[in-house]
């Protein structure tokens, strides 16, 4: 093997490339990024660096100097238009690159809202590019009211970020509830409660209807008839993989990109890492849009690029901080049929946890590092602590299984 | 500032770090094996678990709750002298600093 062609520079992408060099691989690693800044890291983006708390050099991944040192032809602004996946081919915007093999790290985009919403107006943002952040950035000194479409993960951390600068924030969730999605009513509520006793006014079982302005956005207006004075919107309904190249290329999709449990996508010679990916995982296809995924699976598959035959084991978990919470969240939630609240000593400090025929699942902890910890290890090794005594505060958690 | 790594093979790793920068930044930098720093630094993950040598303990200060917490639960054995790498930020009275990444 000769050259390995990664499209796609972020977390994914970045990993596999340095993975490839750790393992040995002495060819030529060519890293193709459509964004003009080097690999970063996007989860600061809607915390710290939104707030104005994290400078840009600090959300690189590596140093300037790292891509050279290790041999990783880094090529920013170059965008991949198309594979040919039986040539083994990828066509750039800066000409063609035959590869031995393709790694597809072509990462997630942001739901966009219809034209007929937005009414094309300024001052509609969305949370995912270090650009998108730099435009809300710019936008906040000159803003009042921040309405917040999608009362999701980063919907909640964009009307955190917007409080703490000291702009109205008001968050419109069309579910019945915040975090419907991905959480219990029972983290819902906490995190509810969280927002209300910052300021941040929440509406939920409420939808947008649109936007109103001149030019940029004025108000927003939802589905009942409310009419929200809006000079900021940060638009935050979720995320869908990329799949557009390896669709043109006539790969197998299923959800994203349909790989085996190796990585490889249904061309051989062909893998798919990270967000974009859609793999086996106890049975059913998964998708994971998290950092740590994307590390993990980077380094199985860059192992599985170069002939190891190893099958990736997904250790979910995710995090989020707002305002003073940190919250931690291991393990998957799906199909959950009971939830224990274990309180906890601390402001807002609790933790939720997901139970599925009788099985831990999951753990949402709020200000609860050690029920995290405990969490993340007990899912990881198949075991369930005793949920009675999981309900008591007193119990140490170091006895529960 | 100078900061030598003990890795997990045993071999040491030894780079200059700018003021400023935390252990598990400074440790992705030089693709120190066994800090991964998952989370960047937030205090999330534990996966940036080292230990301090002996005689530097005293000039890496103590952790912190939340850290303390996290650390009760890393993957390697906590000790004594385990710290999160991200929650050390390189300065001055720390040149010459040795971590030990804990091995598999």
């Amino acid at each position: 093997m000769q050259r390995v062609v990664i499209i796609g520079a972020g977390q994914a992408g970045c990993s596999a490339a340095f993975a490839l060099r750790k393992r040995g691989f002495d060819g030529e690693i060519i890293l193709l990024g459509e964004e003009t800044d080097p690999p970063y890291q996007r989860p600061p983006l809607s915390k710290a660096y939104l707030l104005g708390d994290m400078e840009r050099a600090r959300l690189y991944l590596k140093p300037p100097g790292a891509y050279t040192d290790a041999g990783i032809d880094l090529r920013t602004g170059c965008d991949a238009i198309a594979i040919d996946a039986q040539q083994m081919r990828v066509d750039t915007a800066q000409g063609p690159l035959t590869a031995d093999a393709i790694i597809l790290a072509t990462g997630s985009k942001p739901i966009r809202l219809p034209e007929a919403v937005t009414g094309g107006l300024a001052g509609i943002h969305y949370v995912r590019d270090l650009a998108d952040i730099d435009a809300i950035r710019t936008a906040i000194p000159d803003c009042k009211n921040a309405v917040i479409i999608g009362g999701g993960y980063i919907g909640l951390e964009a009307a955190a970020v917007t409080t703490k600068i000291g702009l109205n924030a008001t968050v419109v969730e069309m579910a019945p509830r915040i975090l419907q999605r991905v959480a219990s009513r029972e983290t819902s509520d906490a995190m509810r409660a969280l927002h209300a006793h910052h300021g941040v006014t929440i509406l939920e079982n409420v939808g947008l209807a649109l936007f109103l302005g001149d030019g940029s956005v004025k108000s927003a207006v939802l589905a009942d008839g409310t009419e929200l004075p809006c000079d900021l919107a940060i638009v935050g309904v979720g995320i869908r993989p990329d799949i557009a190249l390896a669709q043109a290329a006539g790969l197998r999709i299923e959800n994203g990109i349909w790989t085996d449990a190796r990585g490889q996508t249904s061309a051989p010679g062909i893998w798919a890492v990270g967000d974009c990916a859609s793999f086996p995982h106890t049975g059913a296809p998964l998708r994971l849009e998290s950092v740590p995924h994307a590390i993990d699976h980077a380094e199985t598959v860059a192992a599985n690029v170069l002939g190891a035959r190893t099958d990736y084991t997904a250790r979910p978990w995710f995090w989020s901080d707002q305002f003073d919470v940190k919250l931690q969240i291991a393990g998957l939630n799906t199909g959950y049929d009971q939830v224990v609240t274990r309180p906890g000593g601390k402001p807002w400090s609790r933790s939720h946890w997901y139970f599925a025929a009788g099985r831990l699942v999951a753990v949402d902890a709020l200000n609860a590092p050690r029920d995290y910890m405990s969490g993340k290890r007990w899912i990881e090794a198949g075991q369930t602590p005793d949920r009675k005594r999981l309900a008591d505060p007193a119990a140490d958690l170091k006895t529960l299984v | 500032m100078k900061i030598t790594w003990t890795l997990q093979d045993g071999r040491t790793h030894t780079a200059e770090v700018a003021n400023g920068t935390n252990m598990m930044e400074a440790a992705v930098a030089n693709d120190i094996t066994g800090v991964v720093g998952e989370c960047g630094g937030s205090l999330s993950c534990a996966t940036c678990h080292v230990y301090v040598a002996d005689d530097w303990v005293g000039k890496t200060g103590e952790p912190e709750d939340f850290e303390d917490a996290m650390l009760d639960a890393t993957e390697a054995e906590r000790k004594d002298n385990s710290r999160l790498s991200c929650q050390i930020v390189a300065d001055d009275s720390l040149d010459g600093l040795h971590l030990i990444v804990p091995a598999l």
